[in-house]
């Protein structure tokens, strides 16, 4: 990661919209599925209709209140008003949001270094259709024809806007992986910034020292994954700052985040902007959950990502510092209950920490389904020697794409006998013998060759040896 | 004869459906090239509604309250596969894919929905000189207007082609079209009648209601559209009044407040029905109350930014991407451009512009939010006198049914043919214009009566009296 130049630092404020996971949409019945045939999942309320009218998802309201909860905001009555504007994606040619009293209200979120974001607000609203641009220039302007598929249209979103509390391009990358981390373990979301689920606009500005004024701001689109948030808050800190530098001015805008060209430009200006002329949506009725009703929501809450790093921490004493990165990405990724689990039946927490942030998270979707005892008792039998490294990931990746199964029978059916006594010690002798030279120079001290000594070994064995086992033997050896 | 009483010569087999219908469809076929009352009228429908009801009869069963009884609908209320434009070339030829609830209760109360009735574009309007396809005429005078903006609804209940029919209630688009054509209408208290279905104007303000050729048919139809209804979060959740049991209950004790505010201003032939209303219920035991209500004046100023303030997002999608008229252009922007500008009229792209300028950034707390302050203390108005009184009586309209054109060069002229009736709207309360005679010309006189919210067992028991009154 490149560093702003000498004095000048940068101020971040993230916008987050994340699709809710409920069965049905925001205002209607019709289901809420991705990647169903288009035009499918509509009806007069999310089509928007002469005459039809919104009824508000009593579900979207709780989990808009649990992903309040895990971010520690004020809860609180709140209401719906309209934003006007013209979309052809946009069924009513209006969104309903919410404006003045979002349904959660400040709160915050600790990043896994320590450092507080505030959180605004975080706010119920519908999501639009989806248009695809056919032909010509494949944008709005330009194309042949466009496509719209109303099914995404009604869909509940929150939007999760942070104060601008964030420093460096990086920060605000892990503000969003912890963000997607606490939106998964909130049961709200699904976080899946692929399918869109979770979408981010960055709010970026930069100024001369800590102490000044901050910049004017710039808000970036079209953030598709951790990895663009990062290098499009970099590359537009670092535009801005180029630009004050020739004596230039930032001017307030929307800018489009270009992933393969690795540039932001220009979307409209602050002149083009559009007035939303909000006001209070008339056909509904204010949110006022009880305090019995947030008092439930939090008590079937789960603990968040931070507590559940925690835990992994305890579970392995004194972490280094490389098992403390494997842990954040599990728990990021939300495959900290696989070591749990391993850990409870008996598998040591390293072990169980690095082939969960390896093989497990490797995985793909698939992991989720996945039955933790398997992989447990998988680990167990490479923990008692019974499967060597190699077969052990072998087993697992049966188990994992089985979703479970049971490891013996599993290593059974590989072929994976346990050698007999002995039969490493032979082996041994019998690769060292064919290979004099190489042994000589590695008796010399010329530890590349440990490598080699083991791929003979592993191969004349088809993997069955401990790679433990083969150094040790080869140690012992080499030291006689 | 009187609803109750066709329901129930259907269910008893002394009258027919069928013949009910014929009737029906024979009486707008002698009259209606002239009046226009109707917007969309198919016979075999109609007749194919009646032959179900009367085999429901045939086999014994109950087709409902509403047995064999014509009902006219006015043409922004959705009905599956029957034309509905809000009289408005932007929405020429769709066909909704649902039904109102409204039209859903009808049908299962055993009415025959025989038509969409015209109305001004989008219910804005007070003569249905708005109408993309044509003006409604009075039927009791066809050189004058029927009112609006329900004014086809008026038209067809007071040229008797049927006992009843639907309108929408904005700013008194009931109300002052059943005074002009002299028959009984009702505003009920915001949240009585379900609004799914109801093709909004103004949805803070929209509340769909009943035209009648009798106050006892009103009640019959209000009670069967009334009621809660999920797919409305307005809907009030609560039991829909029932008026009908305490309707001849009479006035005795009644304490009716009269107000300069809802009578200033009338002609004078108005007024003196006004007065003539007054007494008529003091004869029946009712006490006046005199009260003064200035703001209810403000009431008019408000109404005009807040219905054109909704109006604007709600008529927003009228844009020519998914149903209704599309003028072709080169992009989408300018496709929206074209479509809006060919399908609206002159009053409802008025109105668009009127509110979207009171929404706008810079002007919103200035007007919209200074409306809704108005807004406020109108409510607070009405409740001080609903402490002193238990209902108001006043006029319906400044004058009886005015002239094709008077009024249409002049839309501040037009506006305040409203001056008495957008207060209720405002508040959420129930309001009833009822016949009480006729001026010189022999044209309709209506007189209002004003409670508070779900207050319609008192009106009814007032109107009741008014009506049994007229002829004083």
């Amino acid at each position: 990661m490149s560093a702003l130049p000498d004095g000048w630092t940068m101020v971040v404020g993230l916008e987050v919209h994340t699709e809710l996971r409920t069965d049905t949409k925001l205002f209607c019945g019709c289901a809420n599925n991705f990647g169903d045939e288009p035009n499918t999942n509509i009806c007069p309320v999310c089509l928007g209709l002469p005459g039809a009218l919104p009824v508000l998802n009593q579900r979207a309201v709780e989990y808009a209140i649990r992903i309040g909860l895990a971010l520690n905001c004020v809860v609180q009555n709140s209401s719906f008003h309209r934003k006007n504007y013209f979309y052809p994606d946009m069924p009513k040619d209006f969104q309903i949001s919410q404006y003045d009293v979002p349904i959660n209200g400040p709160g915050y979120l600790d990043l896994p270094d320590g450092v507080r974001v505030g959180i605004e607000r975080a706010h119920l609203e519908e999501d639009t259709g989806k248009t695809t641009h056919l032909g010509g220039t494949g944008r709005i302007h330009g194309s042949d024809e466009s496509l719209v598929d109303y099914n995404r249209s009604g869909v509940p979103l929150v939007e999760i806007v942070s104060c601008p509390d964030i420093r460096s391009a990086a920060q605000a990358r892990a503000y969003a992986a912890e963000l997607r981390s606490i939106l998964i373990a909130s049961g709200a979301s699904d976080g899946r910034m692929e399918e869109g689920s979770m979408r981010v606009d960055a709010n970026v500005s930069v100024r001369r020292g800590d102490d000044q004024p901050f910049g004017t701001r710039c808000e970036i689109k079209n953030l598709n994954s951790l990895r663009s948030v990062q290098r499009a808050v970099e590359y537009e800190a670092l535009r801005q700052i180029a630009l004050l530098e020739d004596g230039g001015t930032v001017t307030q805008e929307t800018r489009h985040w270009d992933e393969d060209a690795g540039k932001t430009h220009t979307l409209r200006t602050k002149e083009e902007a559009y007035d939303y002329r909000y006001f209070p949506e008339p056909d509904l009725v204010p949110v006022e959950p009880t305090s019995e009703f947030i008092d439930t929501v939090r008590s079937e809450l789960g603990p968040m990502p931070a507590e559940r790093r925690a835990t992994l921490v305890s579970l392995l004493g004194e972490p280094t510092d490389a098992q403390l990165d494997q842990l954040l990405s599990v728990v990021e990724q939300g495959l900290d209950s696989f070591v749990v689990a391993a850990v409870a039946a008996g598998v040591n927490a390293p072990l169980a920490l690095t082939r969960t942030s390896n093989e497990l998270a490797a995985s793909g979707d698939v992991v989720a389904t996945v039955d933790a005892q398997a992989v447990a008792a998988t680990l167990l039998m490479e923990q008692a020697g019974e499967l060597s490294a190699t077969q052990s990931k072998a087993v697992l990746q049966e188990v994992i794409v089985n979703g479970g199964g049971d490891p013996k029978a599993i290593a059974k059916a590989k072929g994976f006998e346990q050698m007999a006594d002995g039969a490493l010690d032979t082996i041994l002798d019998e690769v060292i013998a064919a290979h004099p030279d190489e042994w000589s120079r590695f008796c010399d001290g010329d530890d590349k060759l440990q490598g080699f000594f083991t791929g003979k070994i592993m191969a004349a064995t088809k993997g069955q040896a401990d790679g433990k086992a083969v150094a040790a033997g080869l140690r012992t050896r080499r030291s006689a | 004869m009187s609803v109750f009483d066709l329901a129930q010569q259907v269910r008893t087999k002394q009258r027919r459906a069928i013949d009910v219908a014929n009737d029906t469809l024979a009486a707008i076929d002698a009259r209606d090239n002239e009046i226009n009352a109707f917007l969309h009228l198919d016979a075999e429908t109609i007749r194919s509604q009646a032959e179900r009801i009367d085999a429901t009869v045939d086999a014994g069963g109950d087709p409902g309250r509403l047995a064999g009884v014509p009902v006219a609908i006015k043409d922004n209320l959705c009905q599956r596969g029957v034309p509905t434009t809000c009289a408005s070339k932007i929405l020429e030829g769709w066909k909704p894919p649902y039904d109102a609830t409204v039209i859903t209760k009808l049908t299962q109360a055993g009415a025959i929905l025989v038509g969409k009735t015209n109305l001004d574009e989008f219910a804005m309007g007070s003569s249905t000189e708005n109408s993309a396809f044509g003006a409604t005429k009075n039927p009791i005078d066809p050189s004058r207007v029927p009112g609006g903006s329900s004014g086809g609804s008026a038209a067809a209940v007071g040229a008797d082609y049927l006992p009843l029919s639907l309108g929408s209630d904005t700013g008194g688009s009931i109300r002052q079209p059943a005074a002009f054509c002299g028959v009984v209408g009702l505003k009920p208290t915001y949240g009585t009648v379900s609004r799914y279905g109801l093709i909004a104007f103004a949805s803070s303000l929209d509340q769909v209601g009943p035209f009648a050729r009798s106050v006892d048919d009103a009640g019959i139809l209000f009670e069967v559209i009334a009621g809660h209804d999920p797919m409305d979060s307005t809907s009030l959740n609560a039991p829909a009044p029932d008026v009908m049991t305490t309707i001849n209950d009479g006035v005795a004790g009644l304490r009716v407040g009269i107000v300069p505010e809802l009578i200033d201003g009338t002609s004078d032939e108005v007024r003196d029905r006004v007065v003539a209303a007054q007494e008529a219920l003091v004869a029946q035991g009712a006490t006046l109350v005199e009260l003064s209500a200035p703001e209810l004046r403000l009431g008019l100023a408000a109404y005009y930014l807040i219905a054109p303030a909704e109006a604007s997002s709600n008529l927003a999608r009228y844009d020519g991407v998914r149903y209704g008229n599309r003028v072709d252009a080169p992009d989408v922007a300018a496709m929206m451009t074209a479509t809006r500008t060919a399908g609206f009229g002159d009053e409802v792209k008025r109105r668009i512009m009127l509110g979207t300028y009171a929404l706008s950034a810079g002007y919103y707390d200035a007007y919209y939010g200074q409306a809704q302050k108005v807004r406020t203390l109108i409510i607070e108005t009405f409740a001080r006198l609903y402490a002193q009184c238990d209902v108001l009586l006043g006029a319906t309209t400044p004058t009886t049914a005015f002239e094709f054109g008077a009024k249409t060069a002049d839309p501040m002229a037009m506006y305040y043919s409203d001056i008495f009736t957008i207060p209720s709207n405002l508040a959420g309360h129930p309001a009833m214009s009822v016949p009480f005679g006729v001026d010189g010309d022999g044209l309709p006189i209506g007189v209002q009566l004003l409670g508070p919210a779900l207050s319609e067992p008192t009106l009814f028991r007032a109107a009741k009296i008014l009506e049994s009154e007229a002829g004083r």
